[in-house]
């Protein structure tokens, strides 16, 4: 037997990485503003994006989003009615979001081009843990957590908290019945993440939208 | 849960590399797993041997060497290793640290083949 070491010093999900480079680029180079968002299942991410389209778009802005889904185009066709383009991507099984799929469903995306575009909203498969790992190119890694999910969240599913760029808690409107301990989660998202900009948000009443369509303005502002 | 998918990644990128080896058959892969990068070693390795059937892989060990999570501390001015991943204060100071400076890795380090099996092939 001759045996040797191979040095090999590769990223093993360098085919992602390349291609979300790629993406990064071209969303660069069309000067369109695309977030990732994630979260578990069930946190309102739907809901906070159907608001976030709608407005956008009665304000004028030209915006448009890609919803991950193991099965069915349910939340496609929920946010189709803030009248903004949406894709439905389909995974079937596959617990996250890559960059080749991004790249497949924006390529024969019928009507849409992202030089067209002021916003693109990846709202990534319901999954706290995997998503973390598959770069789409965004420039902001939106994370969300809703008040009945426990104010711990953070410290349990450090990896994605950590990777985010900015968090969103949602349905705050109910946070009382929830007996939500509103200073122990933001303790723990800055636990995990120091610094993290969080907006404290529902999607019901309005509460923390303003400020949350104020960070995305500036932000599209910054990228041209 | 996205573990067979890395360890397809794997088993791709280090059949790739044998390229330069024909018939060489792998013995180990020695991986650089961050504690940020959200994988499970132990999932890892039970994928593998599904995923390294057929393969050159096939039979290898696949050793796993995790990495803890060493943030910058500025108010040390010193990079500082954590103990875990459930909060990112500087171990020294118990300032909050932003800027992580390992952590993320996801990477094959290394593998050890046998080349030996080319030979005894071509006999």
């Amino acid at each position: 037997m001759t045996t040797r070491i191979v040095e090999l010093r590769r990223g093993i999900l360098k085919k992602n990485d390349e291609l979300a480079a790629g993406l990064r680029q071209s969303y660069s180079a069309a000067g369109v503003l695309v977030l990732n968002l994630v979260s578990s299942p069930g946190t309102g991410k739907t809901a906070f994006l159907e608001w976030t389209l709608r407005e956008l778009k009665a304000r004028g802005s030209r915006v448009a989003a890609l919803v991950g889904d193991l099965e069915t185009d349910n939340d496609a066709r929920r946010l189709a009615a803030s009248g903004a383009p949406v894709r439905q991507i389909n995974t079937h099984g596959i617990c996250h979001l890559d960059a080749e799929m991004i790249g497949k469903h924006l390529d024969g995306w019928e009507g849409v081009a992202l030089s067209g575009l002021d916003y693109l909203f990846i709202e990534n498969v319901g999954n706290l843990v995997c998503p973390s790992s598959y770069d789409l190119g965004e420039k902001i890694r939106v994370a969300l957590l809703s008040v009945t999910e426990g104010e711990d969240k953070p410290l349990k599913y450090p990896t994605m908290f950590n990777s985010a760029d900015a968090a969103v808690i949602t349905k705050i409107d109910i946070s009382e019945p929830c007996g939500f301990d509103r200073d122990l989660a933001l303790r723990n998202i800055n636990e995990i993440r120091p610094g993290i900009r969080i907006f404290e948000t529902s999607a019901k009443t309005g509460a923390g939208m303003e400020e949350w369509l104020g960070y995305l303005a500036e932000a599209q502002k910054v990228l041209g | 849960m996205h573990e067979l998918s890395i360890v397809t990644s794997i088993v791709e990128t280090v059949t790739e590399s044998l390229t330069a080896y024909p018939g060489a058959r792998v013995l180990e892969v020695r991986l650089r797993v961050g504690a940020l990068a959200s994988v499970v070693p132990d999932s890892l390795e039970f994928c593998y041997g599904i995923a390294s059937e057929g393969t050159p892989l096939e039979g290898s060990r696949l050793v796993v060497n995790v990495l803890p999570v060493v943030v910058h501390c500025e108010r040390c001015a010193q990079d500082a290793e954590l103990d875990g991943v459930q909060s990112f204060r500087c171990p020294r100071c118990g300032e909050l640290c932003g800027e992580i400076r390992q952590g993320r890795e996801l990477e094959i380090e290394s593998i050890e083949i046998d080349e030996m099996n080319k030979v005894e092939e071509i006999a």
